[in-house]
């Protein structure tokens, strides 16, 4: 049976094929979609983890306990998990595990563009990277055996272009696997280090079959077409390379690349002109040929850059200094369309009130809102990674208060944010007591990614069944904050009071401010708790409007000023009725619409 | 036969996704080798964003060089200007007259000039430009917008012969199957 599949849908669908038992995951793009899709298999349990740490854990404990698991996580999500994952490799498994990292090579939707290809080299796994769909399927596949047969995790790596691009793929059905029986096994399981040194002994012997595999597996694989110019390649790169070269090159295009199959690649370059390095980030393949002794031939990083994605336009003017013919015309009237807080955003009349502020640094964090860095809001001065706007704005209080600054801090992340890492960091602010308020912005699931459920939001990974739904305010209470206040955003009086409350303190504060993601489908819950959201919308009176343009510093993508009569108008596809606008305007010029 | 390219581009939230899903599915069922390449993520929070399609006999990647695209069918005026170096020289433009106000036209740091159209016909010979949001709203679902212009793309591709009623009662919601062939059927009508 053919299907037109995305990368990371061909990946949960050769998992399923597997006969894997459990899924983790914490969102993040590119990788989302993978545990989004195993959820729709029934067969499997899929679950959305706090963070990427606990989700590869969970599949830790999953594998020793006999299933077949896998956990999925965005690069920098593997930075989260690194902790377990080290370990992992000397505990090896029972059941077979497949940890996914999908990287971002072009930085399309992320804070860096680390080479996760390190990570496999640094722990000493087995890594597999699929260039196609099908390929993504089959090695999915093919890594739980590896894993079985070798007593290791696999990391499987992808990129967004492989993650986020269609191919075809022939399907087939789920292979039952049974749960293999659990034996105790303390010298297996438990690394305390008279146990974990025997393990990295023998870590070596597993390394060393590999090696063997690495060989032999036709996912590692010589085109021959006779030609004395060779491409060494893996991952998308080969489908980019394809498009430029076609069959007037040799390829050495590897599925398998740690450990890499050094004979492999000897006997592919002996007697090659030149061969060209097509790797995307670090000089990883390159550096592997100049170790095998083809220093003059090989040709990577001198030619090719170092960052962005290395798609066949970036190839082809490389290699041939040309790029195709394309129509020439004047650009200066294409004005940018960066990404805004959606219309009716809840994050926005915070983020309106708090932008007003002087004397104070606003930590960020990783999610919608961090787009309030941009004009009109101006309010976001760092970002950095998930959890670090509550800790980074206690280090920063710390030290305005030492030198005496007249400076404050507010922190912000999301309900999602605070669940994943931002807990831990509020401990920071309270056990060491900082003048810091940190404030959750709780849109009642995770927004950015595209909605998925988290232990705030009151339902499982499949979006239907209930669950356990934690209450932040709670939270917060047992981890010692006493000043709390929960708000609703979009009540701008409330928002600017609540502001003088917490920067009037002389110690940590918390503000949560609650309403659901305005794209977000409600959950009976929200149906009770914000029964008139998003339900009307706004008008703006055009006798009243003397158009001073105030209302547009709410950066609402839905008001805009006409050309012709130069009043504020508002768009009644986008507009939902937040009220922002009504209580910006000066003039009373913007009112709910009636029927 | 050699891989065409037709790259879709929009603005995030006027489903460009699923006119792109739709076509690869036509694709597929005729036997065409069939790649599809979209950005996710931040660019959807009102961005520009962009569905490419290729397919062929055999087709490697994904991605849409500049100068390669043989049609470009885009949702939003600025869009196809600002996507149309992607565009073969010999290519054709499928552009709906509708605008969209990027934020820094809202913020008043910049215009959105009057004269779009004429600047992309200036640059490109073969621009059909269609009224799909307004055609969608005359059948009383304006987000069929989508649809309309997937309708003037299979025209403009010669796509015709493709069973695309079965595709889209296969893969649309049952209670949108009837406004979406309507849909389809004047987009047709425009090219």
């Amino acid at each position: 049976m053919k299907k037109l599949l995305t990368g990371n849908e061909a990946l949960a669908r050769g998992a399923w094929e597997a006969g894997v038992h459990f899924a983790s995951a914490y969102p993040g793009t590119p990788s989302t979609e993978i545990l989004e899709n195993m959820t729709t298999y029934k067969e499997v349990i899929s679950e959305w983890a706090p963070n990427e740490k606990v989700a590869l854990e969970a599949a830790v404990g999953a594998a020793i306990a006999g299933g077949r698991s896998m956990a999925s996580m965005k690069h920098v999500g593997l930075n989260v998990a690194a902790d377990p994952l080290f370990t992992f490799v000397y505990q090896g498994v029972n059941g077979g595990c497949v940890v996914i990292t999908a990287d971002e090579p072009g930085q399309h939707s992320s804070q860096n563009e680390q080479d996760n290809r390190n990570y496999a080299i640094a722990a000493k796994m087995p890594m597999m990277e699929p260039s196609t769909s099908q390929e993504a399927k089959d090695f999915m596949m093919e890594a739980f055996e590896v894993s079985e047969k070798f007593d290791i995790p696999v990391l499987m790596r992808m990129t967004t272009r492989g993650c986020h691009s269609k191919g075809i793929v022939e399907c087939g059905d789920r292979k039952e696997v049974p749960i293999k029986e659990y034996h105790k096994d303390v010298t297996k399981y438990v690394t305390v280090p008279a146990n974990a040194k025997k393990m990295r002994i023998k870590l070596e012997d597993k390394l060393a079959g590999l090696l063997e595999y690495s060989e032999s597996t036709p996912m590692n694989r010589i085109e021959d077409n006779g030609k004395k110019v060779g491409v060494v390649v893996s991952g998308m790169c080969y489908c980019f390379a394809k498009e430029v070269f076609g069959d007037t090159v040799n390829y050495l295009k590897l599925g398998f690349t740690h450990p890499l199959p050094e004979k492999m690649m000897t006997k592919f370059c002996t007697g090659l002109e030149k061969v060209y390095v097509i790797e995307e980030n670090d000089p990883i393949l390159e550096q592997a040929l100049q170790r095998l002794g083809f220093a003059d031939i090989v040709v990577g990083k001198s030619l090719f850059p170092k960052y962005d994605e290395l798609t066949s336009d970036v190839i082809r003017k490389c290699v041939t200094g040309k790029v195709l013919e394309s129509i020439e015309y004047d650009h200066k009237d294409i004005v940018n369309r960066p990404p805004a807080l959606c219309a009716g955003c809840p994050h926005r009349g915070f983020f309106y009130e708090l932008g007003k502020r002087k004397n104070v640094m606003v930590t960020g964090d990783i999610g919608c809102y961090t787009l309030a860095f941009a004009p009109p809001y101006n309010a976001m001065d760092t970002a950095t990674c998930m959890g670090a706007s509550f800790s980074s704005g206690h280090g920063a209080a710390k030290i305005f208060d030492k030198a005496g600054s007249d400076y404050r801090v507010v922190s912000v992340l999301g309900d999602s944010t605070f669940f994943h890492s931002g807990m831990t960091s509020l401990t920071e602010c309270i056990y060491n007591n900082s003048k810091t308020v940190s404030v959750i912005l709780d849109n009642r699931i995770t927004g950015m990614t595209g909605h998925q459920q988290n232990p705030g939001s009151g339902k499982l990974a499949d979006g239907t069944t209930d669950a356990t739904m934690l209450d932040i305010e709670t939270v917060c209470r047992a981890l010692g904050a006493k000043n709390i206040k929960t708000i609703d955003p979009n009540n701008l009086k409330l928002v600017k009071e609540t502001l003088d409350w917490a920067l009037g303190l002389d110690g940590p504060s918390v503000i949560i401010t609650k309403y659901p993601c305005v794209l977000k489908k409600f959950s009976e819950d929200d149906k009770n708790k914000f029964p008139n959201a998003y339900k009307s919308k706004d008008v703006v009176d055009a006798d009243k409007c003397v158009g001073c343009k105030f209302c547009l510093k709410s950066g609402c993508p839905a008001l805009f000023l006409n050309r012709d009569t130069k009043k504020a108008e508002i768009d009644p596809l986008q507009c939902v009725g937040c009220g922002v606008c009504e209580q910006i305007c000066g003039q009373k010029a913007i009112r709910k619409e009636t029927k | 036969m050699e891989t065409k390219s037709v790259l879709l581009v929009g603005v995030g939230g006027q489903g460009t996704i699923l006119a792109s899903k739709l076509l690869t599915l036509g694709l597929m069922e005729e036997g065409y080798d069939v790649k599809m390449s979209e950005i996710h993520g931040m660019s959807q929070r009102g961005g520009s964003v962009s569905s490419q399609v290729r397919y062929g006999d055999k087709v490697w990647s994904p991605v849409i060089e500049k100068g390669s695209a043989d049609l470009i069918v885009s949702f939003e005026k600025m869009e196809a200007l600002r996507w149309l170096e992607y565009l073969k020289p010999s290519g054709k433009v499928v552009v709906n007259n509708h605008e969209m106000m990027p934020m820094p036209v809202i913020m008043g740091q910049a215009d959105y000039a009057a004269d779009i159209i004429d600047q992309i016909k200036k640059a490109c010979k073969d621009v059909t430009v269609v009224n799909a949001t307004d055609e969608a709203m005359k059948l009383g679902n304006g987000k069929t917008q989508n649809i309309v212009l997937l309708g003037a793309l299979i025209k403009a591709m010669s796509l015709e012969g493709i069973n695309w009623e079965a595709i889209i009662k296969a893969n649309v919601k049952p209670n949108f199957v009837e406004d979406n062939l309507k849909a389809l059927k004047v987009g047709m009508s425009l090219v």
